[in-house]
């Protein structure tokens, strides 16, 4: 990696029913591995993956939902201050798709206003069971201004290269260089205070 | 669904979502639901839309004035608190590592109420030696006692000078270190931070440490003592929630619970929707269990929208607080004032929301924040609530409920964070231990934490 780089981080979330393979995508992306039978995800609250693109470096941040959509009880703390969004459905499942559009809609309402959100339609390994059609989902993505690609997390078909769009796609700005804006919260240690309120 | 939980938490109030955060953590497995449809109860932070709903309902035909900007622009509290940078609360926030999921920033000042206007509470040396609200004569003694104060340490018998803090009472500090009247007014409600006068004759430890509180937060970043997550308040409970859920925490909203039974076999029977699961323990807020609380006194708390500054303090504050100590209008307790604006994302560019509240003292409390309004200068919207404060009758040890109390009119969240502890001492027999989680570690060294 070239060191001169300027690195840029963004805070991505991932959103879409459960198991249409949001934590596969982002394992495949980030750890280059896939598990048959994927557990929903305990303990990890963050994953972190670069991109490196011609002249800039580009780090993700990316939270996983950590299960809260299955009663549709995720937080909006989890997408505020997301920069990208990645709305995942099953190609094989038409509700998944119908559940896509609600999450876009509510993060054109109530995310970031210049957030970049990209549709993937996944489990492209098991296209032979396909409900969703890729011209249908092309469409809505073209009209709603997302980017889309069809993936496969099994098989990682397409997983990197939609990193690597959202990645051109999203604005580099100084505020989103690594440690910008963000105040630390550095530990708190007893007995070792030396300044004085007043005098 | 028939599942068995070791704990049932209910509501997403901030207490019950660090419980369950925490509980979580530890390895219990844990089913936490709300009535609302919506995190935080209480502890909410709500926009326009459903502010209007709340406190005006149909008026207006049900929508809010259009010159009170975008809905989606305000995330106002209901309970209006500033987080002590050095406090408990931070302390929780770095235990479980759930500030990774939060923005802060620093409030930027403080003020206290004398003589009919508000004075900066000094920040810096230099401030202190120009400040008004210390006269001459009293600068050696409060020097001196500061001082003290500041080496003063519980387990360094040397630094105590022979007083004994545990057992004189704080009054009797005073008197020891020739500081009277409204100085120790200062002291007590603009550092110490006690809402009422009570603290007097109490052992003087207790104000020495929130002294030294006071002192250790401002030193971390010298502006003011608290911080303010962007987005609000709100933002607490949702974030000590994604904590609870990455552990393995079950989550569910409107879930309006119809049935608790307590079983012969001891588990707790909970029934919502038809559906019974069951538990060992429950964890909840005052609402869950009416006939297990006791009402203790009332809170008036009122979100006014403001077009301009506040009168009299710096313009170029985006945040501040103000404090009027009783004693300068006559009252019992006093009266806080916490103004947060468009760079907190919490109202739209050129609003101010200033919030004041109290505990209620007579028959007719608005008329109680006379004096804060009158600092406010020209109100746009005023939405005011007064709500009942609540305390759970018994402990929960007998019978496995385990009740928070209402949020009280503190400007802070220490009292809400020692309600906490002691909840999670209640139910697991063991004290929280405030450093980072065992287990927060191993999670840390597994995805090798990168800091920026």
């Amino acid at each position: 990696m070239n060191n001169n780089n300027k690195i840029f981080q963004f805070k991505l979330v991932l959103l879409g029913e459960a198991a249409v393979g949001k934590s596969s995508l982002v394992l495949r992306f980030v750890r280059g591995h896939f598990l048959d039978y994927q557990e929903s995800t305990i303990g990890a609250a963050f994953l972190a993956q670069t991109v490196c693109l011609n002249d800039t470096t580009v780090k993700f941040e990316i939270w996983d939902t950590a299960g809260q959509e299955r009663y549709h009880t995720l937080a909006p703390m989890y997408y505020r201050g997301a920069q990208a969004a990645i709305v995942v459905y099953d190609i094989r499942s038409e509700d998944s798709f119908e559940r896509a559009i609600k999450w876009v809609k509510e993060l054109q309402r109530q995310g970031s206003p210049n957030i970049v959100i990209a549709l993937a339609g996944n489990k492209l390994d098991l296209a032979a069971k396909r409900k969703v059609e890729t011209a249908e989902a092309q469409q809505y993505a073209e009209e709603n201004g997302l980017l889309f690609m069809e993936t496969s997390a099994k098989t990682s078909q397409n997983v990197n290269e939609l990193f690597v769009e959202i990645a051109k796609k999203l604005p580099k700005t100084p505020t989103t260089r690594p440690g910008s804006g963000r105040l630390p919260i550095p530990p708190i240690d007893n007995n070792n205070n030396k300044k004085k309120c007043c005098n | 669904m028939d599942e068995h939980y070791d704990v049932i938490v209910l509501g997403t109030g901030l207490k019950e979502c660090i419980i369950s955060g925490l509980l979580s953590v530890e390895g219990k497995k844990v089913l936490h639901m709300d009535r609302n449809g919506y995190y935080g109860g209480e502890s909410a932070s709500l926009n326009l839309n459903q502010l209007w709903e709340k406190f005006r309902g149909e008026q207006n035909n049900g929508k809010p004035p259009a010159e009170l900007g975008a809905s989606r622009d305000y995330n106002v509290d209901l309970i209006p608190k500033f987080i002590l940078s050095s406090g408990l609360l931070v302390k929780m926030l770095l235990h479980t590592d759930v500030t990774r999921y939060l923005d802060f920033k620093v409030v930027d000042g403080s003020y206290v109420y004398q003589g009919g206007k508000i004075q900066k509470v000094p920040s810096t040396d230099k401030e202190a030696l120009s400040s008004s609200l210390v006269g001459l004569l009293e600068k050696l003694p409060l020097r001196k006692f500061f001082i003290y104060v500041q080496n003063y340490e519980e387990n360094k018998p040397e630094t105590h000078e022979g007083l004994k803090l545990k057992e004189m009472s704080m009054s009797d500090l005073f008197k020891k270190f020739g500081i009277k009247d409204n100085l120790i007014d200062f002291i007590g409600h603009a550092i110490a931070l006690y809402l009422d006068d009570s603290y007097l004759n109490q052992p003087a430890f207790g104000t020495v440490m929130r002294m030294k509180l006071y002192a250790d937060s401002l030193a971390r970043y010298s502006k003011s003592p608290y911080i303010y997550p962007m987005y609000g308040l709100g933002e607490l409970p949702q974030a000590f929630a994604r904590l609870s859920a990455i552990y393995g925490g079950t989550y569910m909203l409107n879930k309006p619970i119809e049935n608790i039974v307590f079983g012969e076999d001891g588990k707790i029977r909970v029934t919502s929707e038809g559906e019974t699961v069951t538990c060992d323990q429950i964890v909840c807020d005052p609402s869950y269990f009416p006939d297990k609380v006791q009402k203790k006194g009332k809170i008036i708390r009122s979100i006014c929208v403001l077009n301009a500054p506040v009168n009299g303090a710096d313009k170029k504050f985006e945040s501040l607080q103000i404090i009027i100590p009783q004693k300068q209008v006559k009252r019992e307790s006093d009266i806080y004032v916490g103004v947060i604006s468009a760079p907190h994302m919490v109202c739209p560019k050129g609003k101010f929301i200033a919030i004041v509240s109290t505990t209620v003292e007579t028959a007719d409390p608005e008329k109680e924040l006379a004096p804060a309004y009158a600092l406010l200068g020209q109100i746009q919207e005023k939405f005011v609530s007064i709500s009942d404060f609540y305390e759970p009758i018994g402990d929960g040890v007998q019978d496995k409920i385990f009740i928070s109390k209402s949020y009280d009119a503190t400007s802070h969240f220490e009292t809400t964070c020692e309600d906490v502890m002691d909840i999670y001492k209640r139910i697991t027999g063991k004290d929280l231990v405030l450093t980072v989680h065992p287990n927060i570690l191993k999670q840390q060294q597994e995805q090798g934490v990168e800091e920026n």
